[in-house]
């Protein structure tokens, strides 16, 4: 799937959640994430993440980075 | 099987808490203060005679035929408009009462037709009863006195004749359509002798405000008013009891039969949805079902540029079968899913997601409910709990102020819409939150108290600041909130929402909605009595659509208005079954019961049942399986009854997806936009065909019962089983009744229902369990179903989706009341008489500087594609707005629409478009090439000589 597109998900996720607190925030995306998303594009967000991550707003690639623990 | 014949009561029932007990003709009755005699002596087994009174409508004491006796008083009152009172002696048939009743009907009858043996009501006509109650022999005026006889015929209704040579002028279609329907399109035109029942200004019904509800119809105790089809058949000779297929208010009607062709079908007094209301599609738009155009036999195909191929129904599984194995063996197990049918009933849809997540093995499973009602799923489970609305229809009689938002409902679920309409004309207040000047802002007895017409996109900052202003003014009801909910997250929200970056001052520049118009509202609802928010896919169908939701839920538990009769959260749902299809885990991350497929105790339920491991992993969404398709990983669909091209965003990244795919299997009535890229069509069958359960959007649950053997061979659940042991995973069902056991065995809000349940109770609104053996109308009475609610923060975050120099407009779309959805099948009725295209509305404004005149061609293009379409001018729309439906395939609204979806759900962002409407000329260069594909996808190949 399209990198950019998912990115773009990632990132509207995270907005909702940096709303809700910053303590939230990051446990809330990694949640949303791991509930919502098909294993593929876990995946594939996880693989972009390793190669830089290019796009991906600050809590969300937190919030990526707790997933691939 | 016989006609199910409802009595009439002939005025409709009182609620009171106060009885009184009165005899009649010597029979002791109790009945509730306020009850007419009339309704009273029915209840007691006395039937009075009577013309202008139903029970559908308030007593109106007109044809004179009602008249009592009644001990101590004087005169002969009419028994319909006149109350018991306690001890009170009636007497219904006396010397005097023969008399007068016979004297009345021999009026009537000297000014009517004696041609009941070729009158298409004979046998089912009250004027005709009446005639033989009263023991009229003969009419002492004779017949040649002026007369009536040769009034006009109006047959411009495609659906109903006016004759109005047998009229009466009881008033009954008058009053029906003014307080049934609350369109107040017809009316009573001159005085005396000269009385005639008129519809509009005295225009035809066709051209007349009427909206072919079919109230008048079923009110009219002759033949005046009657059915087409009835006049073209003859009248039915039984009737069975079934539930609409059109809209989620899910509407109960008699479907009257003869053999096993429907002669009509007649809204059920007993349906608790509908309360014996219809609209046009439910009414009248069912000639779909045995339309030319639909398709009986399997095909197949090898490529989507071949010709279909009809093949026996064993070919056409074993070939689906193979393909699907096939893929999963080449691609991996995840390279196929499914659609379930928010149009087929709640056995079909269950049957679908377990053959998906059992016999696929995967979750790849997703609903139509992604394009509509999904954000409210999830928002309304992470504040309450529970992913549904919170109340019954019943509850608006007792609603003080109604919110409405992002909703029509007289087009989209014009039933409800008609109960709403009478509560406001009894006072209750309105508040429309839409773009558009939809009829309930300003429609015959009713306006709305205030109308915030919204730019599109900014519901969030709407709600956000009624929020700052009950908050901020001290209309919070904090007792409530300290009693049932989290206290410390409502503080939390209560500061949030008192910023004033959230006043209505500072957010009106963004919003395009004027301050004080905001607080009115505010104070209104939160101060006004009982409050109750409806929403509808204006709410849902944005980038921020979950967070709407909730914002709403906040405001709801902020003013206390939630766990009892006349408030809630109510979204109306769009299609009639898609509170079930979601009910039944047609959602890849969820089992029935909304219970996430990692939840360990819930899956070992189904594993246990199934005899199957069960994948632990939410699955793909439908825009990720498009998504997954054109990336290469996703190969194979099934889809049942769900045309993904025609209602999804994006339609070339649609036919993309779907073109990118080795078997995509359409299971559905007619050759519809997404079958040009099947290989394999598996036809389907109708409501009428078939058993099952629908649930509506008061989560009703109710029979849908077969009328009909299905014209295809088989039920769909049949056919979804059929597949299933053709892969391999083995169903065995007799009939849907076993797959509901299932679902009440594995579901616990479903864990009460059976189909002995339901035609014990005639439906019952889960949850229904041990704890609610009957049902629960109204949601969260005392505890919120996840204990305390949740206030959530809701931040607005604009969308992406923004004007321009390029396309400075914004495309709304929506619903008209004579189409329902793709318009596949109402676009197969005589409902085209009334919207035979999709038009674009714009304002005169707009459409001045475009130099576009009414009627006119354009071009409406955005950034991800063009379409053509006619123009229609008006002030509905604010400048700046546009608006379209979406229910024509050659209009495609759907190529402009965009992927932007909600942040939580994938639900499309289809209310807000940015788009440039120029004149045209012609169709698109796509619509072109579109239209060609299409023909030639549907090219079916001449069977072999034999």
């Amino acid at each position: 799937m399209d990198s950019a597109k998912l990115v773009y998900m990632a990132n509207q996720i995270g907005k909702f959640f940096a709303a809700q607190g910053e303590e939230a925030v990051v446990a809330g995306v990694a949640d949303h994430l791991k509930k919502f998303w098909d294993p593929r594009m876990r995946a594939q967000i996880l693989a972009h993440l390793k190669a830089g991550g290019a796009g991906l707003d600050p809590h969300v690639r937190a919030a990526l980075e707790r997933l691939a623990l | 099987m016989t006609l199910v014949h409802e009595l009439d009561y002939g005025t409709p029932a009182k609620a009171s808490a106060q009885s009184v007990t009165l005899e009649i003709d010597g029979r002791a009755i109790t009945v509730p203060a306020g009850t007419s005699i009339m309704r009273a002596a029915r209840e007691a087994g006395v039937g009075v005679p009577k013309l202008c009174a139903s029970d559908m409508l308030e007593a109106f004491g007109s044809c004179r035929l009602c008249l009592v006796e009644i001990e101590g008083r004087p005169g002969t009152p009419a028994s319909c408009t006149t109350p018991v009172s306690p001890g009170m002696r009636v007497a219904t048939q006396t010397p005097l009462l023969k008399d007068l009743r016979r004297g009345v009907m021999e009026l009537y009858i000297s000014d009517h037709p004696l041609d009941c043996l070729t009158c298409p009501t004979n046998g089912d006509c009250e004027l005709q009863d009446m005639a033989g109650a009263v023991g009229l022999r003969d009419v002492r005026y004779g017949y040649a006195g002026e007369n009536h006889l040769d009034a006009p015929k109006d047959e411009s209704n495609p659906y109903f004749t006016f004759d109005g040579s047998k009229c009466i002028v009881c008033s009954r279609c008058v009053r029906a359509c003014e307080e049934v329907q609350g369109t107040f399109a017809l009316t009573i035109d001159g005085r005396g002798f000269d009385s005639k029942v008129v519809a509009g200004a005295n225009e035809s019904f066709f051209d007349s405000e009427c909206v072919s509800c079919g109230a008048c119809v079923q009110a009219c105790p002759t033949a005046t008013l009657s059915e087409k089809s009835l006049i073209e058949i003859g009248t039915p000779e039984h009737s069975v009891v079934t539930t609409c297929a059109y809209c989620g208010v899910g509407c109960s009607f008699k479907a009257e039969m003869r053999g096993e062709e429907v002669v009509r079908m007649v809204p059920h007094k007993d349906g608790k949805a509908n309360r014996g209301h219809s609209c046009v599609k439910g009414r009248f738009a069912w000639g779909y079902a045995t339309h030319k155009e639909r398709i009986l036999k399997p095909m197949i195909r090898a490529k989507i540029s071949d010709p279909w191929r009809e093949v026996s129904w064993e070919e056409a599984i074993a070939y689906s079968a193979s393909e699907l194995k096939r893929i999963q063996a080449k691609y991996g197990k995840g390279a196929v899913g499914g659609v379930t049918s928010s149009r087929c009933t709640n056995e079909e849809t269950y049957l679908v997601q377990k053959l998906v997540r059992a016999g696929f093995g995967v979750n790849n499973v997703d609903t139509c409910a992604r394009v509509c009602h999904s954000p409210t799923g999830y928002g309304l489970k992470t504040t309450f709990g529970t992913s549904a609305g919170t109340q019954d229809f019943d509850s608006v009689e007792q609603t003080d102020v109604i919110i409405l938002i992002g909703a029509n409902p007289t087009d989209a679920h014009p039933v409800f819409a008609s109960r709403m309409k009478k509560r406001l004309r009894e006072g209750a207040k309105l508040i429309v939150v839409d773009p558009r000047r939809i009829d309930l802002v300003r429609t015959p007895h009713v306006e709305a108290a205030h109308h915030l017409p919204l730019l599109p996109g900014t519901n969030v900052a709407v709600l956000t600041a009624l929020a700052h202003v009950i908050v901020t003014e001290g209309l919070a009801n904090e007792a409530f909130v300290r009693e049932r909910c989290d206290w410390e997250a409502y503080e939390h929200w209560a500061a949030f929402v008192a910023e004033e970056r959230w006043s209505p001052e500072t957010l009106a520049q963004a919003t395009g909605v004027a301050a004080a118009d905001v607080r009115a509202a505010a104070r209104l609802y939160a101060k006004g009595g009982n409050g109750a928010i409806y929403y509808g896919l204006g709410v849902t169908e944005h980038s921020q659509g979950t967070t709407t939701v909730m914002a709403i839920a906040n405001l709801a538990m902020a003013t206390g208005n939630l766990g009892r009769p006349g408030v809630g959260v109510n979204p109306l749902r769009g299609q009639n079954n898609v509170q079930g299809a979601c009910d039944m885990g047609s959602f890849p991350h969820e089992f029935s019961g909304y219970r996430h497929v990692s939840d360990d105790a819930a899956r070992a339920v189904f594993e246990s049942l199934w005899k199957v491991k069960l994948d632990p992993e939410p699955g793909l969404r439908i825009p990720n399986m498009l998504d997954a398709a054109i990336d290469g990983s996703f190969k194979g669909i099934y889809i049942q009854g769900e045309d993904i091209l025609q209602s999804d965003p994006n339609t070339k990244h649609v036919a993309e997806g779907l073109a990118a795919m080795e078997c995509v299997i359409v299971h559905d009535l007619f050759l519809n936009e997404t079958a040009n890229y099947a290989h394999v069509f598996l036809p389907g069958s109708t409501f009428l065909e078939k058993d099952g359960t629908f649930t509506n959007a008061e989560r009703r649950i109710q029979r849908v019962r077969r009328v009909m053997r299905p014209r295809n061979g088989y039920a769909d659940w049949e056919i979804t089983q059929l597949l299933s042991n053709a892969l391999g995973y083995p169903m065995t069902y007799a009939h849907p009744s076993q797959i509901m056991d299932e679902i009440a065995a594995t579901t616990p809000t479903f864990a009460g229902v059976s189909y002995a349940r339901l035609d014990e109770l005639g439906s019952v609104q889960w949850p229904c369990n041990e704890k609610a053996p009957e049902g629960t109308p109204v949601m969260h009475i005392g505890q919120f179903v996840i204990g305390r609610g949740r206030f959530m923060l809701t931040e607005y975050v604009p969308t992406d989706e923004r004007t321009g120099p390029r396309f400075p407009l914004l495309l709304t779309t929506g619903r008209i009341l004579s189409q329902y959805n793709v318009g596949a099948q109402t676009r197969r009725t005589a409902n085209v008489a009334w919207h035979e295209e999709d038009m674009l509305e714009i304002h005169p404004h707009d459409a001045e500087q475009r130099g576009l005149k009414e009627g006119d061609w354009v071009k409406l293009a955005s950034r991800a594609g063009e379409t053509t379409l006619r123009c229609t001018v008006t002030d509905r729309v604010a400048p700046g707005v546009v608006y379209t439906t979406f229910h024509h395939p050659d209009t495609q609204a759907n190529v402009v629409t965009t992927e932007y979806s909600d942040w939580a759900t994938n639900c499309p962002e289809y209310k807000v478009t940015a788009v440039q409407v120029s004149p045209s000329n012609g169709p698109t260069k796509w619509q072109e090439e579109y239209e060609a594909q299409a023909e030639r996808s549907r090219r079916v190949a001449l069977a072999p000589a034999t």
